[in-house]
């Protein structure tokens, strides 16, 4: 696609030069020079001047946290992320590619899944619950098996979330598939620019999930979720399974009494909206009423919340730098001054980031995963 | 598979396995063809991703062969490489590709009988285990 094409695709020349998306973006406040209204500038100015392939080697592109702040609040209603999606899928092809953080292992094990792969990830769902080779409900599991590999030396369980989530589900008598043949959602791969790898992975996530007959896939990675839902569709058409996120399903039958959350430890707690759950899927209550939801637990707001919530400074394992330390000290220093005990989020990414800023700080907050606080109400009794 | 024949990448450091390489060359000691040295300055310089990428790009195997323990010319750069080996052992494991396809060796620059031993045994340990399943990313 012409940058001229892209520029008319998303609307982008319909920018007042407002600066409210600069006003609002959590990067430039941290990142002098950084500035989505500029970027739209450029780009437009390239297309004009004939410069795009100089407008495609910047580095800024990467700089965006995709966190959809800008998008939320633009009075043009100028697509600004589905502008830098398409951007970094261009610079991608020309070579332009991401700083990825943690030596890119995680962009190489992706990757990896492209192959004849026979994957390993079922083994801790056979320990934690009953789980089905085929039937209604399917479980995504996506990467936490990876992510508990990788940072279970910062005393982060990934795959803690998914056994409760399981345990959960076994509870309220549903028995999903979980699949040793599932790849990664392609989350990732899409926000850095590798389109091409992104479908293979689609492709093949979707043609499994009929193979498995499953009708309703749950998520409980908020990534994932948005992936399936606003993305496959993009590229395959309408899906003949619902996408369903876990906390809709728990909070549905938790209001028909099937579920019951028993009285907690007593602790004021705060919750962390997660982009993709929040703005980009508009799931804002469901966890709230979940969290006020639990006896003994107290619910505090942050100043900035809901559609005004702060990105956890990093997105798809790119670009981790000083300035998304800084994003997350903020945030983290917001959570504090609510007085809470706790900050709860509803994303492994961000449990991870927090933990990480948390780790060299001297701040006595702890961050929760939603899923795991609710498995020690839920499952109690 | 009775013809296959294992792709190696060796990460190999510049101080004493690299050093054991060139011994057991000079020593006329025969050795595997199946192995590619890549020659590093240090195995603390050999991070998940490389091991992961040489996988990724269609490898069978490979092994990090760096100095003998407490002995590394940077003082620990051959414990980091051990450490980052395992990682890259529990992550395969997860994907479900023999964690014994990724090895860590430790031998000093006098060994070039090890060299070729551990060269041996590898090969040996790959040929049993068969190809990678991602052997048709193979470049070569």
């Amino acid at each position: 696609m012409s940058i001229q094409d892209l520029i008319e695709r998303t609307k982008v020349s319909f920018c007042q030069d407002c600066g409210v998306c600069t006003g609002s973006c959590p990067v430039s406040r941290v990142l002098p020079g950084f500035s989505p209204q500029q970027m739209v500038g450029k780009f437009v100015l390239s297309a004009d001047l004939g410069l795009e392939d100089e407008a495609l080697s910047d580095r800024d592109m990467w700089s965006c946290l995709t966190c959809a702040l800008c998008l939320q609040r633009c009075p043009s209603k100028v697509e600004y992320l589905e502008f830098v999606r398409a951007v970094r899928e261009e610079a991608f092809r020309t070579g332009n590619k991401a700083t990825f953080a943690h030596d890119g292992v995680i962009e190489t094990i992706v990757n990896m899944q492209r192959g004849g792969l026979h994957q390993n990830k079922t083994a801790w769902a056979r320990e934690a619950g009953q789980i089905a080779e085929s039937g209604e409900y399917y479980l995504f599991v996506g990467c936490l098996p990876y992510f508990d590999v990788l940072f279970r030396d910062m005393g982060i369980s990934s795959l803690g979330s998914a056994s409760h989530m399981l345990k959960m589900l076994n509870k309220l008598g549903i028995e999903p598939v979980v699949s040793d043949e599932e790849r990664c959602c392609g989350h990732d791969l899409l926000w850095s620019g590798n389109v091409d790898v992104f479908k293979e992975l689609a492709a093949f996530n979707i043609e499994m999930i009929k193979r498995c007959g499953s009708k309703k896939v749950i998520f409980g990675c908020p990534e994932g979720y948005v992936a399936f839902k606003a993305y496959y569709p993009l590229y395959f058409g309408e899906l003949d399974f619902e996408v369903v996120h876990f906390y809709d399903l728990v909070g549905e039958q938790i209001k028909d009494g099937a579920l019951k959350l028993s009285r907690v430890e007593e602790q004021t707690v705060t919750y962390h909206d997660p982009c993709r759950l929040g703005r980009m899927a508009g799931i804002y209550e469901a966890p709230r009423e979940l969290i006020a939801g639990m006896p003994g637990m107290t619910l505090v707001e942050m100043e900035r919340n809901r559609e005004n919530a702060v990105c956890c400074g990093v997105s798809c394992w790119a670009n981790c730098s000083s300035y998304s330390k800084q994003i997350q000290m903020d945030r983290l220093k917001e959570a504090e001054a609510t007085g809470a005990d706790a900050l709860i989020t509803a994303c492994p990414k961000c449990k991870i980031h927090f933990t990480c800023a948390l780790s060299s700080s001297d701040m006595k907050m702890e961050v929760k995963d939603l899923t795991e606080v609710m498995a020690a109400s839920a499952l109690e009794h | 598979m009775n013809n296959f024949e294992p792709l190696i990448a060796v990460f190999s450091c510049h101080y004493c396995s690299y050093a054991a390489a060139d011994l057991a060359g000079s020593s006329r000691i025969q050795y595997p063809p199946n192995i590619r040295v890549i020659k590093i300055p240090c195995t603390g310089r050999v991070s998940v991703n490389h091991i992961l990428k040489a996988l990724e790009c269609g490898a069978d195997g490979v092994y990090v062969a760096g100095c003998l323990e407490g002995t590394c010319h940077f003082i620990s750069g051959n414990f980091k490489a051990k450490q980052r080996v395992q990682y890259a052992k529990n992550l395969l494991s997860e994907i479900n590709m023999e964690p014994e396809r990724v090895q860590m060796y430790f031998m000093s620059a006098a060994e070039g009988a090890k060299f070729a031993n551990v060269a041996k045994e590898m090969t040996e340990t790959i040929r049993e285990l068969g190809p990678s399943p991602l052997g048709q990313n193979k470049s070569e």
